[in-house]
């Protein structure tokens, strides 16, 4: 079996040695006991025994360099042995080292082929961190305290996020300090909400039927429409549910309601002028079927279905999109009454991008609502009701709402219709959004 | 509790000792006739007689060695060196004796002495003679180094060396003998060696401070105390054995360390305590430990420059602030 030779203590107070000479050449015989080199202590030059027998395999350390004690300076082995493993763990046992004061004489012909040459691997250099962020040092390190490193990660701080105010931008206790007090995002796996220009109402102007632009329908949207249709009717339906907790849309209601009394603003106003921007969001549910293209609109017209003697209407809110909740109520309200009276124009109750249909006044809790087309999707709203939730082990009690959401599938598909959905309710949820607008 | 300076309570010190056990017997440079050239052992002569208040030759070395000797045969000397710039003569008794006998000797011989007398800068007496040289003693096992900074550690502390069957090189800071503070006149009033003493709580920093820059470090911490920075002051009083858990604990308590000191501050006892603040507390740091050392100079004849020489008020309020990132 091959085995290592290592560079030996000659001495008592030896630290290093250096190969004077050696005595036997690379693919020698070696018995044991019988004197293999030379070695320079820093007392005496010294003579070596071999501990092994077999042949020399590869010197390590040639005539002139030094190693410090027990680093491997050559390998016997038998003639036809795999050393790799050995070779590899020696090299890698070797300090990196500047160049040998004096120049290694260059290895003596490799007599047994298996043997590779050996190379000074040179360490492999430290890959310093990628600067994902301007935040860091030149240098690419991120500096942080001790105490604020085991901080942060106690408390699940992410040190990324965390802007350093020490010297040189190291993160100090009170950065991370700084860090735990700022609310953490919402637990779930949702989609984050992001900022959106949310254009105002211009005052005095008259929104008429949404502009739009058509699309050429692909080729997958054909077949997708025509199969769908051939299964369930000219417009193939699909529902989605979801709870909602109401409580801060509810709550904010009621405060909007105190500041302006004349306002009387109803949670639906809330759902319409919520839906209204989800829809913004997602122009692919703010669109309709037409026969060779999809049809974008740009503003969300949201009909607002309304019960009458006579039976269903839904007037028109026109840009619910961009006029304020203030506005969306009182023309609700306006509009509704004159739905009662009969006294809707055509244009105030056609044309909607999208539609709203609430029982929850009957104390429905959930229903699907049929489509108005071209619209491709309507919303059916359920009673807000006070009910347990289970919240971090704890019960509590919110006012959740159910909504379904009935889609055209031919223009809006499954994940397309949750994702609206979705951030419906993120909205709804967090209604201070709606004036988060820039 | 009355009120006296820090000579008087070492004199009661030595004087309750030297009355309780008739093995303790003071010997050193004019510690008898003159009364001590700092008059700490004022009237000891007078009470207790020449047999056991012994004015020595000036014979650092010779005196030293004559200590050992007898407390190898059982008495309890207490030698003082009139100051430890003096000391540096004698070395080879304090660490090749003194230190090592009960060691060497298998635990035969105890080594029950007290090598004291005044340390540090005192005013404008130039580089050889105000050299704070506990750095030398600290470093040998065998010995016990005392440091105090008020007069009732002084006299607490030095009562406790004097008991100790170790030896304890006791270091009294030349410009603190005139420093006044309350002190037990309770002849039992001992301090035990090894215990640190808070001077002050605090929460923001931790300022290890002793001797001469212990009144420094409290004085800094009532300035920054006014800018809302509240800062702990931690005397250990015994430098070996150092009383760590105690520095420890206030560490994990503020995350950030001062060490004040007016010795060098290469191989100091302040770089000690910051190696073993950074091998004990490391995840609790906040800021690398920071020494506020003496300069690393021969302390200055001139008065400008000697000030310069030794640590200030400013200079530990800067210090905190820079550990404390304001």
């Amino acid at each position: 079996m091959a085995t290592q030779v290592v560079m030996p203590k000659l001495s008592p107070t030896m630290e290093e040695g250096q190969v004077a000479r050696w005595l036997k050449k690379e693919g020698d015989k070696v018995s044991m006991g019988e004197p293999l080199a030379e070695i320079d202590t820093d007392k005496a030059t010294m003579e070596m025994q071999a501990l092994s027998a077999g042949v020399l395999r590869k010197v390590l350390i040639h005539e002139g360099e030094s190693a410090p004690l027990g680093q491997p300076i050559a390998i016997i082995g038998e003639p036809d042995e795999d050393i790799s493993e050995l070779l590899k763990t020696a090299t890698a046992a070797a300090p990196a080292k500047e160049a040998a004061p004096t120049p290694a004489k260059p290895p003596e012909s490799d007599k047994a082929p298996a043997i590779e040459k050996p190379t000074a691997e040179p360490a492999p250099a430290p890959t310093p961190e990628p600067s994902t962020d301007g935040r860091r040092p030149a240098g690419g390190r991120m500096l942080v305290s001790p105490i604020a490193a085991r901080m942060a990660a106690e408390a699940g701080v992410d040190l990324n996020s965390v802007q350093g105010s020490g010297p040189a931008g190291r993160i100090i206790k009170r950065d991370v300090e700084e860090a735990m007090k700022a609310p953490k995002p919402a637990a779930g796996t949702g989609a984050k909400l992001r900022p959106l220009a949310m254009p105002k109402a211009q005052p005095g102007a008259v929104y008429g039927p949404s502009a739009y632009r058509d699309e050429p329908m692909s080729e997958m949207r054909r077949t997708i429409a025509r199969r769908l249709v051939t299964s369930l009717g000219p417009i193939p339906h699909f529902f989605l549910t979801t709870e909602i907790e109401m409580d801060r849309a509810a709550d904010m209601r009621q405060q909007i309601n105190t500041l302006y009394p004349d306002a009387k603003v109803s949670i639906n106003d809330v759902i319409i002028k919520v839906a209204a921007v989800a829809l913004i969001q997602h122009p692919q549910v703010n669109a309709s079927f037409q026969d060779k293209t999809v049809r974008y609109y740009e503003h969300a017209d949201i009909g607002v279905a309304v019960a009458t003697e006579n039976g269903l209407i839904t007037p028109v809110i026109r840009a619910a999109d961009v006029k304020s909740l203030i506005d969306i109520a009182s023309e609700v309200r306006e509009l509704a009454s004159r739905a009662r009276e009969r006294k809707l124009k055509p244009e105030e109750y056609m044309g909607a991008t999208f539609s709203i249909s609430n029982l929850g006044m009957f104390g429905i809790d959930e229903f699907t609502a049929v489509i108005n087309p071209p619209e491709a999707a309507i919303l059916a709203i359920g009673a807000m009701v006070e009910k347990p939730v289970a919240r971090n082990g704890e019960i509590e009690i919110h006012k959740t709402m159910r909504v379904t959401m009935s889609c055209d599938h031919r223009v809006v598909d499954g994940a397309v219709g949750a994702q609206f959905l979705q951030t419906f309710k993120q909205i709804l949820e967090n209604p201070l959004y709606l004036f988060l607008g820039s | 509790m009355p009120v006296i300076t820090m000579r008087d309570a070492l004199n009661d010190a030595l004087r309750e000792e030297l009355a309780r056990d008739e093995s303790v017997f003071l010997m050193g440079e004019e510690v008898a006739e003159y009364q001590g050239a700092y008059k700490v052992t004022r009237g000891l002569l007078e009470e207790f007689g020449a047999k056991r208040i012994i004015d020595s030759p000036i014979t650092e070395l010779g005196f030293a060695g004559l200590g050992v000797g007898a407390a190898m045969a059982g008495l309890r000397p207490i030698i003082e060196f009139m100051t430890f710039n003096f000391s540096i003569l004698a070395t080879d008794q304090i660490i090749n004796s003194a230190a090592k006998m009960r060691y060497m000797s298998g635990g035969q011989f105890k080594i029950p002495i007290v090598f004291r007398g005044p340390g540090g800068s005192a005013y404008q007496v130039s580089s050889q003679h105000s050299q704070a040289i506990e750095s030398w003693y600290a470093y040998f096992p065998g010995l016990k180094v005392v440091m105090p900074s008020t007069p009732a550690d002084a006299k607490g502390l030095l009562k406790s060396a004097i008991r100790d069957d170790d030896p304890v090189i006791f270091i009294e800071q030349e410009r603190m003998y005139g420093m006044k503070g309350e002190v037990p006149d309770d002849n039992d009033f001992t301090i035990p060696l090894g215990v640190a003493d808070i001077k002050r709580e605090g929460t923001d920093a931790t300022i290890v401070a002793r001797s001469l820059l212990v009144p420094t470090a409290l004085k800094a911490a009532e300035e920054l105390e006014k800018e809302g920075i509240s800062c702990e002051v931690i005397d250990p009083r015994t430098i070996r054995p150092l009383d760590i858990e105690t520095i420890i604990k206030s560490v994990m308590k503020t995350n950030r360390v001062i060490v004040a000191e007016e010795s060098h501050p290469f191989c100091g006892i302040g770089a000690e305590i910051s190696a073993e603040i950074h091998e004990r507390a490391f995840d609790y740091l906040d800021a690398p430990v920071k020494r506020v050392s003496g300069a690393d100079v021969p302390m200055p004849y001139a008065k400008n420059l000697e000030q310069l020489a030794i640590p200030d008020v400013p200079q530990l309020i800067a210090a905190v602030k820079e550990v404390a990132y304001v």
